[in-house]
């Protein structure tokens, strides 16, 4: 049996959560069993959802503070893995996951690969999964030894085919009356994204330097991101100078993220930058330094200057766009 | 109150990666090892500053590894620690790392157990939150800010879209990343001290790991750069939808 942990963030699926159950399904199919979703308070929609993405079983809560305190979640996971008879249990390796995965690693003395991007390969009792290491320099293949197994999965490195499949829904009421949450929540603050997908989601992203020189050139950059449904990034040293906001700085110390296409604009493609976006799949490098060492982690470059060249890529995506439809 | 700062001992953010034994161990042959970024700049830096505000008594440092970490943990005393303990072991894993700092932070009354957010080489982010849940404590995990009143604290952290300021009383396990503190660089004085500041070593407690490296492999990398010209922004369009197929 294979339980995973799923989430709903502005009333969607998270889609690393979709991932997830994908993710478990493909394990299930390996190991034998069923998948079990874990969600609170899910609408009906929701529910179907997690069903088309390979769910079996759904068990929907409906805990109205859940989500202040790991403690709870960490409480609700143990009582569905009880429940469930779970031996595998599924994060996505995320704010959440990063959080409840290894609190409930060590209470189950359940070994836990934290940031898993492929399956896991069954080697007798033991399963052997890769992950990135290094900052993604490199991959490890972890065995884990213990007979509960906890894997978090790394967002975006699993693709996600809907099928027509329909979960079973039970409603769920774990007993967490003996779990105190001892955090209390005294403000809670919205990154303004605009309509823009979340970084760690993002298919596509369209991320800038120190080579724009200033706050004030941004407006081309978010008409690149505009003209593809792109979420805009920042180098490091432009979110401490307060170019941009902190929580668009990508990179070693900022937020690692593995979107289909990177197009990094007078950024120079510094060790610590590009370990927080190596794992795109395809990169565009746009810079007028030939020597730029972004070039050698490129898919696609154009030396040039971004002042000019930006706003005719974005007139060429329009044009693109424009034929498509 | 008494901090306990769990530092790791990592390869320099630039260092060319390289595997021995079959690619079954680390290459560490001339390689820089550094107090892993986080633990330095955001848990340790921060401790530091609470000590100086006197919302601290005490900085000590943790480290689980062999000898060849002292180095490390010197420059961490330099920074102004005031002192520090080493478990005699090798590590093998992230649940064995947090059971030796979760009982040594018991045995010796730690209220306050900072980690970084996660190692650069292993990048696990599960120290923290193991610690937390062998001790059944409080976590705030990827603080941004830190603020201590008596037996409680005030933390910031990131949430999915957004940011969180929460309070919790003491003992507590905070994660620290970027925003908590700025880098220090350690003054002569202080590199001076360091050498004399106590650093304990103690035999780690039984704990048995529950997963192991099986086996390394480098990542490729890109092999090459298609070059294209101002003037080829269509036929760059173009690739990315029919070659990339991002598009
Ligand atoms: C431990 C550690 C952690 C770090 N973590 C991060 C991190 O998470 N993220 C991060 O980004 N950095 C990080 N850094 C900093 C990193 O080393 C680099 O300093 C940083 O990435 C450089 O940012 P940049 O490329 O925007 O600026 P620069 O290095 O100044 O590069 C600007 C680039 O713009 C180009 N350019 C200039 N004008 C134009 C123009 N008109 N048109 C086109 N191109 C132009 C230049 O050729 C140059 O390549 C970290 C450093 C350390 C030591
Ligand atoms: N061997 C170790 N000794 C002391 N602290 C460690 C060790 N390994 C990890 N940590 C701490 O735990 C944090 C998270 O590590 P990780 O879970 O491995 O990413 C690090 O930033 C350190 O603060």
């Amino acid at each position: 049996m294979v339980l995973v942990f799923t989430e709903i963030n502005k009333n969607r699926i998270k889609k690393s959560s979709l991932e997830c159950v994908q993710y478990a399904a493909k394990i299930a199919a390996l190991t034998g069993g069923n998948v079990t979703a874990l969600v609170n308070q899910a609408s009906a929609e929701h529910l179907e959802e997690l069903g088309k993405a390979g769910a079996n079983t759904i068990l929907n809560m409906n805990i109205s503070d859940l989500g202040s305190d790991h403690i709870l979640s960490c409480a609700a996971v143990e009582h569905a893995v009880k429940h469930s008879s779970a031996k595998v249990i599924v994060f996505a390796f995320d704010i959440a996951g990063k959080a409840i995965a290894p609190r409930l690693s060590a209470r189950l003395k359940a070994g836990l690969v934290a940031g898993a991007t492929e399956l896991p390969a069954v080697n007798g009792a033991a399963f052997e999964v890769k992950k990135n290491v290094f900052s993604g320099k490199a991959n490890a293949i972890y065995s884990i030894h213990s007979e509960m197994k906890i894997i978090a999965l790394l967002p975006n490195s699993f693709p996600v085919v809907l099928s027509e499949n329909k979960a079973l829904v039970q409603e769920f009421q774990p007993d967490l009356s003996a779990v105190k949450s001892r955090i209390t929540i005294k403000e809670t603050k919205t990154n303004a994204t605009g309509g823009m997908a979340p970084l760690p989601e993002a298919d596509l992203v369209v991320s800038a330097g120190r080579g724009m020189k200033g706050p004030e050139n941004w407006g081309m950059i978010e008409e690149l991101a505009t003209s593809l449904g792109a979420t805009t990034a920042c180098s490091r040293p432009v979110a401490d100078l307060h170019w941009r906001p902190h929580h668009e700085h990508v990179g070693q110390t900022g937020v690692a993220i593995r979107p289909n296409l990177y197009i990094a604009v007078g950024i120079s493609g510094a060790i610590q930058h590009l370990a927080g976006v190596n794992g795109s799949k395809t990169i565009v490098v746009i810079n007028n330094d030939k020597e730029a060492p972004f070039f050698k982690s490129a898919d696609y470059g154009i030396i040039g200057d971004a002042f000019t060249i930006v706003p005719k890529l974005t007139e060429a995506i329009k044009k693109f766009k424009a034929h498509q439809n | 109150m008494k901090i306990l700062v769990a530092i790791s001992n990592v390869p320099d953010t630039t260092t060319k990666i390289q595997f021995s034994d079959n690619n079954t161990k680390f290459n560490a042959a001339g390689v820089t090892f550094i107090i892993n970024p986080y633990d330095e700049w955001y848990a340790l830096v921060r401790a530091l500053e609470l000590k100086e505000a006197n919302l601290a008594e005490k900085v000590t440092l943790i480290h689980v590894g062999l000898p060849d970490g002292d180095a490390t943990i010197r420059k961490g005393l330099a920074l102004g620690a005031d002192d520090a303990v080493r478990i005699d072991s090798e590590g093998p894993d992230s649940f064995y790392v947090a059971e030796q700092i979760a009982a040594y932070a018991k045995e010796k009354g730690y209220e306050l157990i900072l980690t970084g957010k996660e190692t650069i080489n292993y990048n696990g982010s599960s120290v923290a939150g193991m610690i937390a849940g062998i001790l059944d404590l409080p976590l705030i995990s990827l603080a941004t800010k830190l603020d201590v009143a008596g037996v409680k604290i005030t933390a910031e952290h990131d949430i999915d879209g957004g940011s969180r300021v929460v309070e919790c009383d003491l003992p507590a396990v905070v994660s620290c990343a970027k925003g908590m503190a700025e880098q220090r660089i350690p003054n002569m004085r202080g590199i001076m001290a360091a050498r004399t500041k106590p650093l304990e070593v103690v035999k780690p407690i039984d704990s048995a790991p529950l997963t192991s490296i099986k086996s390394f492999d480098l990542n490729p990398g890109r092999t090459s750069c298609k070059l294209l010209g101002e003037d080829q922004l269509d036929e760059l369009v173009k690739l990315l939808h029919t070659e990339a197929k991002v598009i």
